[in-house]
């Protein structure tokens, strides 16, 4: 079989009525092999997380969705709710950011994982599947496993909880595993512990993982791909690389650039100015556009589609004549116009 | 570097439209519970222009079944039961009016102190808080009701010792949330009193809770007013109180109009005030999730 | 005013929490310390960094430096005068020298005021006649570049920045001599967060005020301060000066912490080798005996059982029996 893992491709949602609702997600789309890590970078509002709960149908009721999304070659998209429910926690596993909520307050861990584990197989035995959840928590580094399968939820650490989450995800062999903010609720320490836990998975186990994150960091060790989405819509894609030393989108190069850097501290963040667009009053053309340092006329007019260049894949009408990073810093502090 | 071109567009709160625009949020059951209440407080305000027959003297014969003459039929000594029951407005809604606000002016400024004072008074008024909620109502009603002997009013008095403990507990309740938020412990690190800090930062977030519940208890407490006089411990024959009315109707089984009259005026009352603050509770639960 | 001054000094801060009480309510049945003996200081027109995880008590300790909580022990000195010892009233004329911005811009700000309203608010304590108010308050919101328009909004009319900007002009406006920032970015989005840092280093610039600046990203702390205290369990393990502790590190916790901050720099990222600290912070009910990072710490040795470690040295201090750079993170950090 030749298909791709997860293919996704002119994704959208919208709210409210279809003629002249709002649109979160503005035609989406990529592709991810087995054992590869995607990460969606974007900031609160971009549609990031829509997009991965378009593909599990776990949007809200009121929203719309088109466009495609194969898994294996099967389409997602109005895929029947049985034939849904079968796949997720089955073939496709999922991480959230509060794993509090995704546990039921009043039933153990190990309980929980059992559960999961015999939903989708009730061939397997109560006791075969608290042995299989015992050696979960141990892939997931949990310690003496063997009694924390009998804790509840509230009695682990939020970094603890969210290695059970990830043991639960696991728990059935996804070929597929998409973490929403995985660590935003975790402190440095622990952030590193998940992330380093989440990459062994994928390199161990062959396991396809989307990584959604509003942090640059976070994805800059962990993602084969990045794409960096602004107002529902991809704005700039490649490799990790082609991303952070080559991007050619002024918002990827903003994020970048309002990053404090510990090597650098001296150097003066640059901010973007203003807010992100919001789903009911976006501007005509380039969503960025407002808030961008480089923005001309035309850009307030046409919206750019992703197109190839050297090395990324960018939505920017002028991704050729960006100016070298350290001109805009200076510029910016100065005060003077980059519009050429 | 110029100034942040970072205005976000959304319509302007405005104060004077503030209470149309609730109203006009309302779901359709509120607005019907609207509609009922207005309709009411058209009754009681035009109540003495109204071409009405005199609801305490005789109108017909007795015990007649509702007719054209007599919409809702006349009692055991012919007085009218429609007018009666219109004129019974005239008691209820102003008594149940005046004991819903004392009972949240007295329990809101109990709550209040209890809530942000913390220590010994929150002790002693919650506690006497609980005893008086250990009663059933009716029952601590009835018994204050027969100490100070019956009447409307003292039936009122009654009611506002029932009930002020539901409110000190909610307005309570809801100090001891607001006053944990951050703005108040911006205004104490500005140098605002005590006193200042409650009355300017802390009440005013505390009232909607408030606010629904009255509008829920309203219908309630004209429930109690009615029960009170129905075993005679709140207005007297021949007031046309509704209680009253149902007490008179209810020794007259086969005289089944007596009773409905007023019987249907209560319900209204009860579920228009039921709807009406679910409707606002939506409103407002709406509007604090966003 | 020579700017070698130093304006707030905290002197082994202490804060206790009751935790539950007995049958009779006189007595908590266990005591949680959060702020376990922390002692810095900050000069005039400097930042002091706090840096730790959640649950190190940072939070706790901003307050209690506010007094908007009563430390158990310790002392807070303003500007040569121990505030923790005045009752309500004399506290509450000197609140004006020091401010506060919080983490949340929406929690913090009044929602039935407009933002006139609550700039105005905070200006009461400084007895300004009606017009002079009104000047300062134009003033004001110039130095936090907003538009003027914003003076007639109410906070949720606003974007996250633009709040926490309002936040900042409210500290700003008592002409405070020390302002307590307490995770004042880390609701805001990159982008935002950005100019609201630069917003704050520049309005340090102009007004010469001290901030202690309370955060758990180890990269903004080091973007806006001149002296950095790294918190663990209640306690400062390491301080001293920004550059100095962050190129080198002697303390064990804070090695492990700037090992484990993501880079923005894929090709680094990927060879680094990352110190893995085991386990999880222990509960600051029962906090371990001796040093309290020993049960985490890859240097703990038996001594670090017995003997809590005293913050020691000259400038760079560190509170650990073994003390010393990591070989590994000096080539792999950065």
């Amino acid at each position: 079989m030749s298909d791709p893992l997860l293919a996704v491709d002119g994704l959208r949602i919208g709210f409210g009525p279809a003629k002249d609702g709002a649109e979160a997600v503005r035609g989406v789309g990529f592709t991810l092999e087995a054992g590869k890590v995607l990460g969606i970078v974007g900031e609160s509002g971009s549609g990031k997380s829509l997009t991965m709960m378009a593909l599990l149908q776990l949007l809200p009721g009121q929203a719309r969705c088109s466009g495609s999304a194969r898994f294996r070659g099967k389409e997602l998209i109005g895929m029947r709710k049985s034939e849904i429910r079968h796949l997720r926690g089955k073939d496709i596993g999922c991480v959230f950011q509060d794993p509090l909520s995704a546990f039921n307050p009043v039933k153990t861990i190990g309980d929980q994982i059992v559960e999961a584990i015999r939903l989708h197989d009730r061939r397997i035995s109560r006791r075969a599947a608290m042995k299989e959840a015992e050696e979960l928590l141990a892939a997931v580094s949990i310690p003496q496993p063997d009694q924390r399968l009998r804790q509840y939820p509230h009695e682990f650490s939020g970094g603890m909880r969210q290695r059970a989450m990830i043991a639960m995800a696991i728990a059935n062999k996804p070929a597929l595993l998409i973490a929403d903010e995985p660590t935003t609720a975790l402190d440095v320490t622990v952030q590193a512990q998940i992330l380093d836990l989440l990459r062994t998975l994928t390199r161990e186990r062959g396991i396809g993982l989307v990584l959604i994150t509003h942090d640059l960091g976070v994805v800059a060790g962990m993602a084969d791909n990045i794409a960096v989405m602004y107002g529902g819509r991809f704005v700039e894609a490649g490799t990790a690389d082609e991303i952070f030393y080559h991007t050619r989108h002024p918002y990827t190069r903003g994020l970048i650039e309002a990053m404090p850097k510990l090597d650098r501290p001296e150097e003066r963040l640059v901010a973007i100015e203003g807010t992100p667009p919001s789903i009911w009053s976006r501007p005509p053309g380039c969503s960025f556009a407002p808030r961008c340092y480089f923005a001309q006329e035309r850009c307030r007019q046409q919206e750019p589609e992703l197109r190839d260049l050297e090395h990324t894949r960018s939505a920017c009408l002028r991704a050729e004549e960006l100016p070298p990073r350290e001109t805009v810093a200076h510029a910016q502090d100065t005060g003077k116009d980059m519009t050429l | 570097m110029t100034a942040i071109p970072d205005i976000r567009v959304v319509p302007r709160w405005r104060r004077s439209r503030a209470v149309l625009s609730v109203l006009g949020q309302l779901p359709l059951t509120g607005k019907i519970g609207l509609a009922i209440l207005v309709f009411w407080l058209l009754v009681l305000i035009t109540i003495s222009v109204l071409p009405l027959p005199d609801p305490l003297a005789m109108a017909g014969r007795r015990l007649q079944p509702p007719s054209i003459e007599f919409w809702l039929g006349t009692d055991a000594l012919g007085r009218d039961v429609f007018s009666r029951t219109l004129w019974g407005a005239v008691y209820t809604i102003p008594i149940a009016f005046a004991v819903v606000l004392s009972a949240v002016a007295i329990g809101s400024f109990m709550g209040a102190i209890a809530g942000y004072s913390g220590r010994w008074a929150d002790s002693v008024i919650m506690r006497a808080a609980d005893v008086t909620l250990s009663f059933p109502p009716i029952l601590l009603a009835m018994t204050v009701a027969a100490t100070l002997g019956p009447g409307l009013s003292n039936a009122a008095v009654a009611m506002v010792i029932v009930w002020w403990p539901i409110y000190a507990r909610l307005m309570r309740a809801q100090v001891l949330e607001v006053r944990t938020r951050e703005h108040v412990e911006a205004a104490i690190a500005g140098g605002a009193g005590r006193m200042r800090v409650l009355r300017v930062h802390i009440l005013p977030l505390c009232w909607t809770p408030t606010l629904i519940n009255a509008t829920m208890d309203f219908g309630q407490v004209a429930l109690l007013a009615a029960s009170l006089s129905f075993i005679g411990l709140g207005a007297s024959p021949p007031t046309p109180e509704w209680g009253s009315m149902i007490s008179e109707g209810a020794t007259r089984f086969y005289s089944w109009w007596i009773a409905m009259g007023p019987g249907l005026a209560i319900l209204s009352i009860v579920l228009a005030t039921s709807f009406l603050g679910d409707g606002l509770r939506d409103i407002f639960d709406r509007r604090s999730r966003t | 005013m020579s700017n070698d001054e130093t304006v707030l000094k905290v002197v082994d801060l202490a804060k206790d929490f009751p935790i539950g009480s007995n049958l009779l309510g006189t007595r908590p049945l266990q005591l949680l310390r959060a702020v376990a003996g922390v002692s810095f200081s900050v000069k005039r027109g400097e930042t002091y960094g706090l840096v730790g995880e959640s649950g190190c008590g940072k939070s706790t300790l901003g307050r209690c430096i506010l007094r908007l909580l009563d430390p158990t022990s310790g002392q807070v000195i303003l500007d040569g005068q121990d505030i923790t010892t005045l009752d309500e009233r004399e506290m509450r004329a000197l609140r004006r020298d020091i401010q506060i911005v919080f983490q949340d811009p929406m929690s913090s700000l009044h929602p039935k005021m407009t933002v006139r309203q609550i700039l105005t608010e905070g200006m009461r304590l400084a007895n300004k006649a009606p017009a002079q108010r009104e000047a300062a308050i134009d003033d004001l919101i110039e130095m936090v570049q907003l538009p003027r328009e914003v003076l007639d909004r109410y906070p949720h009319e606003m974007s996250g920045g633009q709040r926490q900007r309002i936040g900042i002009a409210r500290a700003i406006s008592l002409d405070p001599k020390v302002i307590v920032l307490d995770e004042p970015v880390s609701a805001l989005d990159v982008s935002i967060q950005a100019g609201v840092l630069n917003l704050l280093r520049d309005l340090q610039k102009r007004l010469n005020v001290a901030f202690v600046f309370i955060a758990h990203d180890l990269g903004v702390v080091r973007y806006v301060s001149d002296r950095i205290g790294v918190m663990y369990l209640g306690r400062i393990v390491e301080t001293g000066d920004a550059a100095a502790l962050f190129d080198a590190p002697m303390h064990p916790y804070t090695q492990a912490l700037l090992s484990a901050i993501p880079l923005s720099d894929p090709r680094t990222e990927r060879e680094r080798e990352r110190i893995m600290l085991e386990g999880d912070l222990p509960s600051p009910l029962n906090p371990p005996s001796g040093c309290r990072f020993r049960t985490r710490c890859p240097r703990a040795q038996a001594l670090c059982a017995r003997e809590d470690p005293m913050l020691e040295g000259v400038e760079h201090l560190t509170a650990c029996h073994f003390p010393g750079p990591n070989p590994d993170i000096a080539q792999t950090c950065f």
